[in-house]
């Protein structure tokens, strides 16, 4: 539909161009500078156009508002989100588990991730499951997700934080269910806690390759860090720390 | 040590950038000292060159007293577009610099992250305030008084001023490339990651300043321009008389006057967060960052509108002149252009529609960005029948006109995508985006205001460009921007990220190596300009169009001398309808001279500028680098020179009539002898800037 104001530019434009260039045998109306119908059609057109494209803007924006729950017959599974110089941790809050370069999510089920940053502003975007939405320090956006079939996909963080920005990336997996709960398995057994100490080792500025070693874990290139026993409540206290300044470590509670 | 820390504040030798590269000698750092040693020789070097021509050709006094200390509205115009040439020259060598490192990103590049961040802050920082910004100011300063018929803008000095303000903080941006760093965070310096907890260094400081200043001077800028266009127009010029130019640089003032305060404002808070530890944007102790971005955005969304109304003028004279045809529709322009100035300010929350808001806000944000469409939809089909039963001349000006017609199109295109939410929830901070705003900004703003630079340069200089030169330097740049942005639009879909040193997925490759080829190629079209310039300079005599009309001109400005006398008009004229010149030639009332000559007052040369521009950027310097004695001197210098100009009486001084007379007959007896040309002869050298009167029907 925006074609119909498009095409024409891209067809008229070369063609008047040339059918009334000086020296051609066209017509020439020098003083011709107005014409009601066609004043009609200039504004009408493209008026009518955006008047459509509103109704589809207004249904589609609140269709597909990350806000919204998607449509699903069980209860979504929940994933805390936090953004990290320059890493993401991904907490489980149902499931005592997190991780951080790997996201698992149950592939044909509605996920429901609370995002929010403990440094300065990010923003996470999985591309081909879509929906960027900002991680913000002191603040909790919503986002709902969910992956059709397994796969494996690229995620990231769209929002500029510094050095170390271009690395922070993360591994989506949809996974089957019963690969999924595997997965949950796999952190609870192999998993390290989420201490204090582990906790300040994730804070600092440095990129997951980096935290790895400052936990201690052998050198692997995107190799995904597990956690088991998380603190229940770890989300709200990253959260509340922004606001109560006597919060000093989240993970010490 | 104190005495030092008190004369320099943190301002040391480990400041220079060949500091690292000497005493961490790594392949990279040395790899990246020798670009930031090269580009602060550059800047070094070429300011010495600079002075040691001047010195050499004795040219300190013509440049003090007919240039830095002038008021004259076309000469602050003229200097203005140096500026901008300058700091377009810069940031195109950065884009170049940061699209080679793309191509060669699979591999790891060879810019180091730090430094790869600065190049898009300062490209981003130097393209929007120091190359648009300039550059339109500078066009609208030389052409507006003349097309309204006054003899300058309605406050000379604070001209002048702006003018300086605007050098002081292009030349903190330049110095930043020889002493210390410039700030990573992007041009539009997102908090709290510029807060002093994440930023401790120069780099941020040099960027609020630069910026200030800059916003400081514009703002100014338009309140000058817009009382100029109130206030100052000539007998019968009235508001539906003025040429759309005019119109749009009314647009842009009134745009000018209301935004850059938030910007000044933005900036001004960022500041007082790292000196002074207030907790305006901080993450902590209340500050809300959410509060920056809507500042920024507040200015930020009319500041594109500022960058384009002033294009769109110049394409709306571009087709009408070159069409030799009155423009189409000029009410809907008109009103277009100031619809779209109001609109402009109810939609800056497109920035940010993933910022968690609700579904009802971003939809509603959304529809405003989509209405913007349709009065600029309009201008484009303006300019497109203007063209209709025209005679179209396949001028420089008239080619990127096309060009931008067309390109600017799918542009929009791609805007109306980013206008909807659910579209920008998938895409936004990709470079999707980036290819969205340089396809807005490139063949709308850059091409707009070089279709000007080409277009009233004889007016101003008195000899027209070469026209070769122009059409290879147009086609480089049309064809370099398809190659260079087209394929982000297909890196954004896949999900490529903004701002991104490296990647690790050969998908993206080819589309990496096309843009920087196209890069280069735009990269030679700015070549083409200066050898276009050279050349013409050369072969001056061949181009020259004394006579002031080489283009069959349609406004009041093509019917004075190129170049024009310091006071323009010899008697201001009386302006009886739209496209007064090509009325006057009709009537066979061009090129006469008035009854009565009389006395010409006019402003007299001020130093206000040049005490701003060197006081400014000294006081901006101690900021950044926390010499405070130096902050504290350069501020009362600048006060105490601003309180004694207060008592400055005579500010004026007189033209005597017998002198304008002289002149004016002086120019009648060249346009008496010149032989006029039809529009056929228009590139060759027969052309002396007057026209033969071509009708049709």
């Amino acid at each position: 539909m925006l074609l119909l104001v498009v095409a024409p530019v891209l067809v008229a434009t070369p063609c008047f161009a040339w059918r009334y260039r000086y020296g051609g045998s066209a017509r020439y109306t020098p003083k011709w500078s107005f014409s009601w119908p066609l004043e009609a059609a200039i504004w009408g057109i493209p008026l009518a156009i955006v008047v459509v494209l509103a109704v589809w803007l207004w249904q589609s924006t609140h269709a597909l508002d990350p806000y919204a729950p998607l449509p699903a017959t069980g209860p979504p599974v929940r994933i805390e989100v936090v953004g990290y110089d320059w890493k993401w941790l991904f907490i489980y809050p149902d499931l005592g588990v997190a991780s951080m370069g790997e996201m698992a999510l149950p592939a044909g089920r509605p996920i429901s991730l609370e995002l929010t940053s403990d440094t300065v502003v990010e923003s996470l975007l999985i591309p081909t499951l879509g929906s960027q939405i900002y991680a913000m320090p002191g603040r909790i956006t919503r986002l709902h997700l969910e992956a059709y079939g397994p796969g494996l996909f690229q995620g990231q963080n769209q929002q500029f934080n510094g050095d170390g920005y271009y690395q922070q990336h993360f591994l989506a997996r949809a996974l089957t269910p019963a690969g999924f709960d595997a997965w949950i398995a796999h952190a609870r057994s192999k998993g390290m806690p989420l201490s204090a100490a582990a906790y300040r080792a994730i804070e600092q500025r440095t990129t997951l390759v980096d935290a790895r070693k400052a936990l201690g874990l052998p050198r692997g290139i995107r190799g995904a860090v597990y956690f088991s026993a998380v603190p229940s409540g770890l989300f709200a206290r990253i959260v509340r720390s922004f606001h109560d300044d006597s919060t000093d470590n989240p993970a010490a509670h | 040590m104190t005495i030092l820390h008190l004369l320099f504040g943190r301002l040391s030798v480990e400041a220079l950038p060949f500091w690292e590269m000497l005493h961490y000698p790594s392949r990279q750092n040395v790899v990246n000292g020798a670009i930031a040693t090269a580009a602060g020789a550059v800047v070094l070097g070429g300011a010495g060159l600079a002075v040691l021509l001047i010195t050499r050709y004795r040219k300190w006094r013509v440049l003090w007293s007919d240039w830095l200390t002038s008021v004259d509205h076309k000469r602050i115009g003229i200097m203005y577009i140096v500026l901008a040439f300058v700091m377009l020259a810069r940031g195109l060598i950065e884009a170049n610099i940061m699209r080679g490192q793309m191509a060669f990103a699979l591999d790891g590049g060879f810019l180091s992250a730090d430094h790869f961040e600065q190049f898009f802050t300062t490209h981003g920082t130097i393209m929007i305030f120091f190359m648009a910004m300039p550059f339109l100011t500078g066009l609208i300063n030389f052409v507006m008084p003349l097309q309204i018929g006054a003899r300058d803008v309605a406050f000379p000095v604070m001209n002048s001023i702006s003018l300086g303000l605007t050098a002081a903080g292009a030349a903190l941006v330049m110095i930043s490339l020889d002493i210390g760093k410039f700030s990573t965070g992007g041009w539009s310096g997102y908090p709290p990651y510029t807060e002093s907890a994440f930023n401790p260094g120069v780099g941020v400081d040099y960027w609020i300043w630069a910026v200030s200043l800059s916003s400081l001077g514009s703002m100014m800028t338009g309140i000058n321009f817009a009382v100029t266009i109130y206030k100052k127009r000539a007998p019968g010029m009235r508001f539906m008389r003025m040429p759309l130019f005019t119109w749009t640089a009314l647009a842009t003032s009134i745009l000018m006057i209301f935004a850059m305060p938030a910007l000044t404002v933005a900036t001004g808070l960022l500041a007082l967060d790292r000196y002074l530890g207030f907790h305006f944007f901080t993450d902590h102790f209340g500050g809300n960052f959410m509060n920056y971005v809507n500042l920024f955005w507040v200015f930020g969304h009319p500041e594109v509108y500022i960058l384009i109304l002033p294009a769109f003028g110049v394409y709306s004279e571009v087709f009408s002149t070159f069409s030799g045809k009155t423009l189409y529709g000029y009410t809907s322009l008109v009103l277009a252009t100031m619809a779209i100035g109001v609109l402009s300010f109810t939609v800056w929350l497109h920035h940010f529609f993933t910022m968690g808001q609700s579904a009802d806000i971003n939809a509603v944000f959304g529809i405003a960005t989509m209405l913007i469409g349709v009065p600029t939809g309009v201008k484009v089909y303006d300019w497109l029948w203007t063209m209709f039963r025209g005679r179209v001349r396949f001028t420089v000006p008239l080619v990127y006109g096309l060009a931008f017609s067309m390109l600017f199109v799918i542009g929009g295109l791609t805007g109306i995508l980013l206008a909807n939410p659910s579209i920008d929830y998938q895409v936004h901070n990709t470079q999707f985006l980036i290819a969205h705003f340089h396809n807005m900004l490139v063949p709308g703003t850059l091409f707009g205001l070089l279709a000007g630079y080409h277009m009233w340069f004889p007016k101003a200089f008195g000899f027209r460009l070469d026209e070769r030169w122009g059409m290879f330097s147009a086609l480089c740049f049309i064809f370099g921007f398809i190659l260079a942005f087209f394929p982000l639009y297909g890196l954004g879909l896949l999900g490529y990220p903004r701002r991104t040193l490296d990647f690790f997925d050969p998908v993206y490759l080819p589309y990496m190596v096309a843009a920087f080829a196209g890069a280069l190629v735009i990269l030679a079209g700015l070549a083409g300009l200066v050898v276009q310039l050279l050349v013409s300079i050369l072969h001056k005599e061949e181009l020259a169009v004394p006579a002031g009309d080489p283009w069959d001109g349609r406004s009041l400005e093509w019917g004075l001398p190129a170049p024009p006398p310091e006071y323009n008009f010899s008697m201001l004229p009386e302006v009886s309808s739209r496209d007064a010149f090509t009325r006057a030639k009709e009537e066979g009332t061009a090129y006469r001279a008035p009854a009565q000559f009389h006395d010409i007052e006019m402003p007299k040369n001020s130093a206000m500028g040049m005490i701003v521009c060197v006081g400014g950027f000294l006081a901006a310097f101690g900021l950044v680098w926390y010499i405070w004695w130096l902050v504290v001197a350069a501020s009362l210098a600048m006060a105490a020179a601003m309180v004694g100009w207060g008592f400055t009486r005579h500010t004026e001084r007189i033209i005597p009539a017998h002198e304008v007379e002289l002149a004016h007959l002086r120019w009648l007896a060249v346009v008496a002898v010149t032989q006029p040309v039809s529009r056929g002869e228009e590139a060759s050298p027969s052309n002396a800037g007057l026209a033969v009167l071509e009708t049709g029907e």
